[in-house]
C-alpha cells in the first residue's frame, strides 16, 4: 500500500490548487522530465555499501572541479576520515583541510581549516550547495519521472547527478543576458551551469579510467556519501533489526499458538497465576 | 469498574494490603490486564496496540530529537543535518521518527475502517468512537506541525498552504491565521509555536488515549460478530471471553513484531521513500516549488478540500444562499473538516440494529466501495487540479458524504440482515468447526 501511494504521488504532477491557496501559484512551467540514465552504483540495493576508493576519487573530482563554484557546508573535514566514507588516514584529513581557509571569529581573521571545520559554502551565488543534492534530487525533483524506479532499479539522486554531468548536448542559447546550456537530464532542458566535465579533467593517482562517465559516476557516488554519510551503518542496523524481529516474530508466533491451543479446543481460559 | 463481571484483585500480603488501602494501583493494573476480552477477535483487532506503540515510539524518539533540534529559521535546517551527521544514532532516530508517523497513520486508518466495518461505533461505544476521532484530528495536527520543523521547502510551502485554509473562514479567518502564524506569513514565530505545539499535542493524545481505553473497557470490546458478551454472571461471561493477559498480549506482540520487521526494513533500506525530496532543500520563501504535495496520509482529505470549486452547483447554491459568505474556498475547508465530522456522527447516522457488517449483506458492498473511495481520493489528492481529476474528486467526495449521510441511514431501513449467532461462544465454536472441516471460508471479513 505504501509503495503504491508513493508511486502515485511521484507520478503526479500536482499543481497548486484551483482554490488559489497560494498567491502566485507555481513558479516554473514544467518543461518535461529529463532523461536519467540508470547507472550502477556499489551502494544500491539492501546490502550495497560505498566503494571507499570511488569516494576518494569522487572527492578528488569534487576538489579539483566542483569546489570552484559549489560548497558542501554541512560536511565536516573530519568526516572524510570516518569509516563508511572516503576513510582517509588522519594525517591526510589534516593535510586536506589545510587547503581551505576559514574565517575564525576568535582570531578575527582567516586561518587554514582544521579537521573540525566544515567545507565552505558555495563561492558562486547561484551555485547550489551540494551537501544534500543527491537526496534532494532523489525523486528527480519531485514528481518528475517514476519514483518507483528508486525501489526497483535503485535509481535516485546519484543517477540524476551523473546523467546531468554527462547530459550536455553542446547547444547553447542566450536569454536575458545569461547563457544556458542544453542538457538532456535537466528538467526543462536548459541549465545555467556550463559543462564541467569533458573527460580526463583530473588525473587519478590509482590510474583508474577518467572518461567523462567515470568522473561523473565517481563524483556522484561522493555526493551520495555527503548527503547520506551513514548509509553503510544504516543498512547494517536495518539488517540486524529485521533479522532480530523475524526471530522474535517466530518465537512469539509459537508462544501465541501454544497459549491459544486449549482455548481453540473449547476449554475455558485458566487464570494466569 | 463497571462492565463484564470478572475476578478482581485481592491484596494478600500485609504489604499489598498496606498499599491497597492507600493507592489501589496494583488493582488498577490487574483489572486492566485481566479484563475479559471476547475470544473471537480477529487480526484487525491488533491495531490498537500498534497505535499505542507508535505513540510511545514517537514521543520517545521525539524527546531525544528535541534535545538536538533548534527551532529557528536560520538554524533549524542545519540542526537537522547536525542530528543526521554528528549526533550518535541521530540518523536512525530521525528516520524512525519520520517513518513512525507513516506507520502511525497506516495503523489509524486500518483501526478506523475496522470500526466502520464491524460497527464498533454503535451503541454503547459512541463515546469511545468520538474520542477516537478527536485523537485522529490531533494526530493530523501534530503530524502537520512536525513536518514543518525540518524547515525544508515542503515544510515551508506546506505550512503556507495549510495555514492559508484558516484564512478562508469568513470574518474571523484572518485573525485566526495571524494568530496561528504569529505574523503575516510563515516565519520564525510560526516555527517556534509549531515546535511548542508539536511537543504538547502528543501528551494531549496520551490523555485522550487513556480515556479511549477507559471507555471501551467500560463497555467491553466489540468483536467480529458484534454480539455482546453475556454478562449475567461471571461463569457465563467466561464462556465468551478470555483475559487480556496472556492471550491477547501475546497475539498483539506477535503482530507488532511482524509489523516492526517491515517497518525497520523501510527505515534501514529506504528511509526517504515516503518523504518528499524537496524537503532536503532548505526553505526559501522566494522560490515556490513546482508542486506542493502533502504527506500521503493527508491526500484523501486534501482531495476533498480541492474538489469543491466555484463551478460546482452545491457551491453556487451555498454562495447564493449565504450571500457570498460561503465562497468556494471556505466551502472546500468546510468539506474537508465535514468529511471527518460525518465520521464522528456515524453512531447516529447508522440506523441498522445489527452491529457487525458480517451479517449485513448490502452494507458490505457499500463499505468496500467506501474503502476503495478512500484510496481513490488518496490518488486524486496527488493529482493536479485539472480535468478529469477535478470531476473524479467531486465524485469521490460525493460518495464519502453519501455513504455517511444517505447510505448508512437508509440501509437500516432497506436491508434485511442475516441471522446473527446467539453468543460469541457459539460463533467461536462454529468458526473452529469451519476451520477444522477445511471448508473454504467465503466470509468477506478481512485477515481472519
Amino acid at each position: 500500500m505504501k509503495g503504491t501511494n508513493q508511486m502515485i504521488r511521484k507520478i503526479a504532477l500536482s499543481a497548486l490548487t484551483a482554490l488559489g491557496l497560494v498567491a502566485g501559484g507555481s513558479a516554473f512551467a514544467a518543461g518535461g522530465a529529463g532523461h536519467v540514465e540508470d547507472y550502477d552504483f556499489s551502494f544500491e540495493g539492501p546490502f550495497g555499501t560505498y566503494d571507499q576508493m570511488q569516494l576518494q576519487r569522487g572527492l578528488q573530482v569534487y576538489t579539483e572541479i566542483c569546489a570552484a563554484c559549489h560548497g558542501l557546508q554541512y560536511v565536516s573535514f573530519r568526516a572524510l576520515g570516518y569509516d563508511g566514507g572516503p576513510h582517509l588516514p588522519g594525517d591526510q584529513v589534516r593535510a586536506y583541510a589545510e587547503f581551505y581557509e576559514v574565517f575564525d571569529e576568535e582570531l578575527d581573521d582567516f586561518r587554514p581549516a582544521r579537521p573540525t571545520d566544515y567545507f565552505p559554502k558555495s563561492g558562486l551565488e547561484n551555485a547550489p550547495d551540494l551537501s544534500l543534492m543527491a537526496k534532494a534530487r532523489a525523486g528527480f525533483h519531485g514528481p518528475y519521472g517514476l519514483g518507483i524506479n528508486q525501489l526497483f532499479k535503485g535509481m535516485g539522486g546519484p543517477e540524476y547527478i551523473a546523467s546531468l554531468l554527462t547530459g550536455y548536448t553542446g547547444e547553447e542559447k542566450e536569454e536575458f543576458g545569461s547563457v544556458f546550456y542544453e542538457n538532456k537530464a535537466f528538467p526543462g532542458g536548459w541549465i545555467a551551469m556550463s559543462p564541467p566535465l569533458y573527460g580526463d579533467d583530473v588525473e587519478y593517482e590509482d590510474g583508474s579510467p577518467a572518461e567523462i562517465e567515470d568522473l561523473a559516476k565517481d563524483v556522484s557516488a561522493f555526493l551520495m556519501w555527503t548527503a547520506e554519510p551513514g548509509l553503510n551503518a544504516r543498512k547494517e542496523a536495518g539488517f540486524i533489526s529485521v533479522l532480530f524481529l523475524i526471530i522474535l516474530s517466530v518465537l512469539l508466533y509459537l508462544t501465541n499458538k501454544r497459549i491459544w491451543a486449549p482455548i481453540k479446543k473449547g476449554k475455558a481460559a485458566t487464570p494466569a497465576e | 469498574m463497571a462492565g463484564i463481571p470478572h475476578d478482581h484483585y485481592e491484596p494478600k500480603s500485609s504489604g499489598e494490603k498496606w498499599l491497597h488501602r492507600r493507592l489501589p494501583i496494583v488493582s488498577l493494573i490487574y483489572d486492566t490486564l485481566m479484563i475479559p476480552t471476547p475470544k473471537n477477535l480477529n487480526w484487525m483487532w491488533i491495531w490498537g496496540i500498534v497505535l499505542t506503540f507508535c505513540l510511545v515510539l514517537q514521543i520517545a524518539t521525539g524527546v531525544v530529537l528535541a534535545m538536538h533540534y533548534t527551532p529557528n529559521v536560520d538554524m533549524a535546517f542545519a540542526s537537522i543535518e547536525h542530528i543526521m551527521r554528528d549526533v550518535n544514532g541521530g540518523a536512525m532516530l530521525r528516520y524512525v521518527h519520520m517513518n513512525g508517523a507513516s506507520l502511525f497513520f497506516i495503523a489509524v486508518y486500518a483501526h478506523i475502517f475496522r470500526g466502520l466495518y464491524y460497527g464498533s461505533y454503535k451503541e454503547p461505544r459512541e463515546v469511545t468512537w468520538i474520542i477516537g476521532i478527536l485523537i485522529f484530528v490531533l494526530m493530523m495536527g501534530t503530524a502537520f506541525m512536525g513536518y514543518v520543523l525540518p524547515w525544508g521547502q515542503m515544510s515551508f510551502w506546506g505550512a503556507t498552504v495549510i495555514t492559508g485554509l484558516f484564512g478562508a473562514i469568513p470574518f474571523v479567518g484572518e485573525p485566526i491565521q495571524t494568530l496561528l502564524l504569529g505574523g503575516p506569513a510563515v516565519d520564525n514565530a510560526t516555527l517556534n509555536r509549531f515546535f511548542s505545539l508539536h511537543y504538547l499535542l502528543p501528551f494531549l493524545i496520551v490523555g485522550l488515549v487513556a480515556v479511549h481505553i477507559w471507555a471501551f473497557h467500560t463497555t467491553g470490546n466489540n468483536n467480529p460478530t458484534g454480539v455482546e458478551v453475556r454478562r449475567a454472571s461471571k461463569e457465563e461471561a467466561e464462556k465468551d471471553t478470555v483475559p487480556f493477559w496472556p492471550y491477547y498480549v501475546l497475539k498483539d506482540l506477535f503482530a507488532l513484531a511482524v509489523i516492526l520487521a517491515i517497518f525497520f526494513a523501510i527505515v534501514g533500506f529506504m528511509p526517504n521513500y515516503l518523504g518528499h525530496p524537496d524537503n532536503y532543500i532548505e526553505a526559501n520563501p522566494l522560490s515556490t516549488p513546482a508542486h506542493i504535495v502533502p504527506e500521503w496520509y493527508f491526500l484523501p482529505f486534501y482531495a476533498i478540500l480541492r474538489a469543491f470549486t466555484s463551478d460546482v452547483w452545491v457551491v453556487i447554491i451555498a454562495e447564493f444562499v449565504t450571500g457570498g459568505i460561503i465562497d468556494a474556498k471556505f466551502f472546500g475547508v468546510l468539506a474537508m473538516f465535514g468529511a471527518i465530522a460525518v465520521m464522528a456522527l456515524a453512531p447516529w447516522l447508522d440506523t441498522s440494529s445489527v452491529r457487525s457488517g458480517r451479517y449485513r449483506p448490502m452494507f458490505k458492498w457499500w463499505f468496500w466501495i467506501l474503502v476503495a473511495d478512500f484510496f481513490f481520493l488518496m490518488w486524486l489528492g496527488a493529482m493536479p487540479a485539472e480535468e478529469p481529476y477535478a470531476t473524479f474528486s467531486l465524485i469521490g467526495s460525493a460518495y464519502w458524504f453519501g455513504y455517511f449521510l444517505v447510505i448508512l441511514p437508509l440501509m437500516g431501513v432497506i436491508e434485511k440482515p442475516l441471522e446473527q449467532p446467539e453468543t460469541i461462544e457459539a460463533a467461536f465454536a462454529a468458526d473452529k468447526a469451519k476451520a477444522n472441516g477445511g471448508a473454504g471460508a467465503t466470509d468477506a471479513t478481512p485477515a481472519e
